[in-house]
Parts: structure tokens; C-alpha cells; sequence
């Protein structure tokens, strides 16, 4: 899973969905693996006014990078070079195997060989 | 033809044997192809779109897409097909999940959502607790909240009869989609294709050259004076709630006059 997922993905149990805790999920024991993509500037654009700071850095707090700046960066008038970072950080970063634990109602996924597991037991679905 | 939701639930039909000879069936490529192709004439996206693709198999849609320039999320139910899916190393990310049980993501993650072949099987009931209507209620809303306003959704599929699109229809409807459905070939028997066309919010800019939509979502008429003031308050509590937003909940408070505060 890519780190740009992570930025929107959320708890799945049905309860969760009104709390404004079951997103972002808290990451652990996560191992990355980076995976080359050909540049794409308009994505980054397109994806970065969708992108809610705080829940990245976050995140890249819970895998253990802390090069994230604290201010979101002005796509508008940033210089390619940090774009090119962006990309970096949100394609070809990618969770290999890890776990996500939702901060409302404790429920733990895994992710195996890069993909999660949301599949829920009936009860919770 | 027979067909494999009346056989087996999807991730048991699709094991390791069945999903391989699917995702390496030429034929079952070409036509998963053209009609991810079309479902993108129609969705008319600008290129480097955030799309979701529902009930990916073994992503010959996503490639599809990548191909197209855009980056997209694929869930399915089958953890076969995901398997085949890597083994074609597709660039975008893999989610094994219940579409029946809600797409899981927050409100305004995509720009867009495509299907193939997928959304015939919510209507499957292959367990006891399985309930069409709500596998497909939860679905719609989900799907709903997790597109931007103005956000576009296509999904081809297999229906069963006319019952079962009206039932899709109406479940879009009920969610707050607006679209219809798009036939291709309605001549043949053999081609005729299925596309369930939906705008989340604002009217879209849905490509509908040449095509008629038939069993057109119209938007429900606005209701003035007839409601009360606290039926609108709920109505609109309703509405932020679908879009993910936190509300106060109900209360025999709500919607009353207050005393006036010094
Ligand atoms: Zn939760």
C-alpha cells in the first residue's frame, strides 16, 4: 500500500464511520519497500488539495520518518524539486507488510505482501 | 453461459484455479479492456485522476487505467485474484474487501470510481446474513461520501432482469447519486452491454455523446413548507452524516425553540 493511501483510507466497522477518530489509522510494525514510478506532476497537483496534512505526518510519524515539513507545502509556488519529494514520499513509498490499528474502536488490520486486509467478520460489518 | 455468482460467492468461485484461467483467457481481456475503455469514454476524465476501482479482480481494468495516466485503489473480495494481480505487477494499490460492506475511505478520496463486471454479485444473498438490499445500501452511501463533489462513478455489470437494475437504481437514487443506465448494443443479445452511470453531488460532465439513458435518476423534487422545522433539521443531519461529517445526535431537544439567553 502506498503512503498516499494512507491518507484516505479509514476504519471499515460500520460504528466507525461517523467518528472522526476512525481516520488516519495508526501504523506499526510497518516495513517499506520503494518502488520507482515515472514522475507524474499533475497528479501531485491534482492530489495535493485533497491531501490532509496532520493525517500524513501522522502517519509518517507511526513508520518513522520525521523529514516531513509541520506546514503543508504551496503546490502552486513550490519548485519542482519538492514535488519530485512528494512523489517520492506518496507513490514509491510503499507498506510492504504492516499493521493499521483504528484509533476509535481498536480494530487491527494487516498488510501482507503490500496488500490490507478489510475484510470484517460479519458482526462488525 | 452460466453464470458464477449463481455458482459460488465471489471469493470462493474465484479460487486460485478459476482466477487464473480468467485472468489469462484472452478473450475475458480484450472485452474487460473495452470495457474499462468505455466506461472511461464515459466517465470523461482530465488525465491524472484518483480513481477507485470496484471489485478489481485481477486488475485488467487497472492496467487499463495506468495505461490512461491515472493512479487508482482496486478492492476486491478475492484474495485469489488480488494474488493474480500482483503477479502482473500493477502500479496501483490492492485492497482484498467486501464492497457489500462499504468502501472504506473518507469522504471526497476519489475523483472518480469505475466497475467491471462487478456489482451483479451485491445482490447475491450466499449466506444467511447476507441481505441484498442492505449489502447494497451500505455500498451506494459508502461509495457516495468517499467520491468528491461532482465526483463520477460507471460500473458495468450483469443484470439478471429488469427487476434487479431497478433495484440498483434505486439504491443509487436512495444514496443521492444522480445517472441512469447506458446500454450499448441493446440489439444483441449476445453484446448488449450495461453501464450504470452516476454523478455524486453537482452534475458532472458525463460524456453521453450518442446514448440515451434509460431509467433516468431524477434528483427528488425539493420539499418546501410541508416539512417541519425540526423534520428539516434532521433532514439535513441526515445529509452531513452520509458526507461523513460529525453530528449532534438526535435529541427530543432538537429542533425546539430555546429560551431566549441573558
Ligand atoms: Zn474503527
Amino acid at each position: 500500500m502506498k503512503l498516499l493511501t494512507t491518507n484516505f483510507v479509514q476504519c471499515a466497522v460500520k460504528s466507525c464511520s461517523s467518528s472522526s477518530n476512525c481516520f488516519p489509522l495508526h501504523f506499526t510494525e510497518c516495513e517499506l519497500v520503494h518502488e520507482d514510478l515515472e514522475f507524474d506532476e499533475d497528479f501531485i497537483k491534482n492530489v495535493m488539495v485533497k491531501i490532509d496534512w496532520p493525517a500524513l505526518l501522522s502517519v509518517t510519524r507511526d513508520i518513522g520518518n520525521n523529514s516531513l515539513p509541520e506546514e503543508k507545502p504551496n503546490i502552486e509556488s513550490c519548485d519542482e524539486q519538492v514535488l519530485r519529494d512528494l512523489h517520492l514520499v506518496l507513490l514509491e513509498t510503499q507498506i510492504k507488510d504492516g499493521k493499521m490499528i483504528c484509533k476509535n474502536c481498536d480494530h487491527l488490520y494487516h498488510i501482507k505482501n503490500t496488500i490490507p486486509n478489510f475484510l470484517l467478520p460479519p458482526h462488525l460489518a | 453461459m452460466s453464470r458464477p455468482e449463481f455458482i459460488a460467492p465471489p471469493e470462493i468461485y474465484y479460487n486460485q484455479e478459476e482466477s487464473h484461467k480468467y485472468t489469462n483467457n484472452t478473450r475475458v481481456q480484450q472485452i474487460q479492456a473495452e470495457m474499462t475503455l468505455r466506461a472511461l469514454e464515459l466517465l470523461n476524465l482530465p488525465s491524472s485522476q484518483y480513481v477507485l476501482d470496484i471489485g478489481c479482480g485481477s486488475c485488467l481494468s487497472g492496467q487499463v487505467l495506468t495505461e490512461e495516466g491515472h493512479q487508482w485503489v482496486g478492492m476486491d473480495i478475492s484474495a485469489a485474484m488480488l494474488g493474480n494481480a500482483l503477479d502482473l505487477d500493477v502500479e496501483g494499490d490492492l485492497f482484498l474487501a467486501d464492497m457489500g460492506a462499504g468502501v472504506p475511505f473518507r469522504p471526497g478520496s476519489f475523483d472518480a470510481a469505475i466497475s467491471i463486471s462487478a456489482i451483479q454479485w451485491l445482490c447475491n444473498a450466499d449466506s444467511a446474513e447476507a441481505n441484498p438490499k442492505k449489502r447494497l445500501k451500505q455500498f451506494f452511501e459508502t461509495l457516495y461520501a468517499s467520491l468528491k463533489r461532482g465526483g463520477k462513478a460507471v460500473c458495468q455489470f450483469y443484470p439478471v432482469g429488469q427487476d434487479q437494475i431497478d433495484l440498483i437504481l434505486h439504491s443509487a437514487k436512495v444514496a443521492g447519486f444522480g445517472g441512469g443506465m447506458v446500454i450499448d448494443r441493446p440489439e444483441s443479445k449476445r453484446h448488449k452491454k450495461y453501464y450504470l452511470v452516476l454523478t455524486a453531488g453537482i452534475d458532472g460532465d458525463l460524456n453521453l455523446a450518442n446514448v440515451e439513458i434509460e431509467n433516468n435518476v431524477s434528483k427528488r423534487k425539493k420539499r418546501k413548507g410541508d416539512e417541519s422545522k425540526r423534520d428539516f433539521i434532521k433532514r439535513k443531519k441526515d445529509t452531513m452524516r452520509k458526507r461523513g461529517k460529525d453530528v449532534a445526535s438526535d435529541s427530543k431537544f432538537t429542533g425546539r425553540r430555546r429560551k431566549p439567553k441573558f
